[in-house]
């Protein structure tokens, strides 16, 4: 039997690679705090 | 892990576990994407602002300027909405401009004719209105302030603010009906007019 995709319940979730990019941006990032402001640095 | 709460999750990334950030986001994923997929209904957009919306709160929560006032997911959302909104504003500025087409996306060159934006008379009557109505809502409750600042300024659903402030969707219903009488009466009793 055909299948009918209009039925099918869209799986509404951010991709794999979005979520690996952010976990991986987490790591890598440092924050230098000086008196003025606060810096958001890469650790790479 | 998964059975910590999202204060104790919070509270163990800044102190450096990073798998606690892993855990926030996968509990929150399907909710806050569905919140900022049906506000622009494209999947890949809605990737690139799930993504730019977490890269904000990593940086917020390593600087230490999160402050325990809500719920994360709500304060997750409030910042997604913020970033859709900047979106449309960005995208509002570069409208590509051709002369014939009404078949594509671009927008004819006629369209351009009626100026869309706001001059500077409007933009100075709609701050005007939104600081005479930040300034009446100081007369409501606290209960009713909050569901109109819920609805209207952060643009929750009936069903989000319910969940926010552990309310029925009937009672979260009733009480934005009242503050929005109450609103009237203070209108009519100051002879304010909030329409331009």
């Amino acid at each position: 039997m055909k299948k009918n995709d209009s039925l099918k319940v869209k799986a509404l979730k951010p991709k794999k690679e979005t979520i690996e990019f952010l976990l991986n941006y987490s790591k890598s990032l440092e924050i230098v705090k000086t008196k003025a402001k606060n810096y958001p640095i890469s650790k790479n | 892990m998964k059975s910590k709460s999202d204060s104790l999750l919070i509270s163990l990334y800044q102190k450096g576990d990073e798998g606690a950030l892993s855990t926030l986001i996968h509990r929150h994923q399907r909710e806050l994407f569905t919140f900022i997929f049906y506000k622009i209904n494209d999947e890949d957009l809605a990737n690139d602002v799930f993504q730019d919306t977490f890269m904000k709160i990593i940086v917020m929560l390593k600087e230490g300027r999160y402050n325990e006032e809500g719920k994360f997911i709500l304060w997750a959302k409030r910042i997604a909405h913020n970033l859709i909104i900047d979106h449309f504003r960005a995208k509002s500025k570069n409208i590509k401009v051709s002369e014939t087409t009404f078949e594509t996306d671009e927008y004819s060159i006629f369209d351009l004719l009626r100026e869309p934006s706001e001059n500077i008379e409007d933009q100075l009557v709609t701050n005007q209105i939104q600081e005479d109505l930040l300034r009446m809502l100081q007369f409501l409750p606290q209960n009713q302030q909050e569901v109109i600042k819920l609805r209207f300024f952060d643009g929750l659903s009936f069903k989000e603010i319910a969940d926010h402030t552990d309310m029925s969707i009937n009672t979260t219903l009733g009480r934005v009906r009242y503050a929005l009488i109450n609103l009237r009466k203070i209108m009519e009793e100051n002879n304010i007019i909030l329409t331009r």
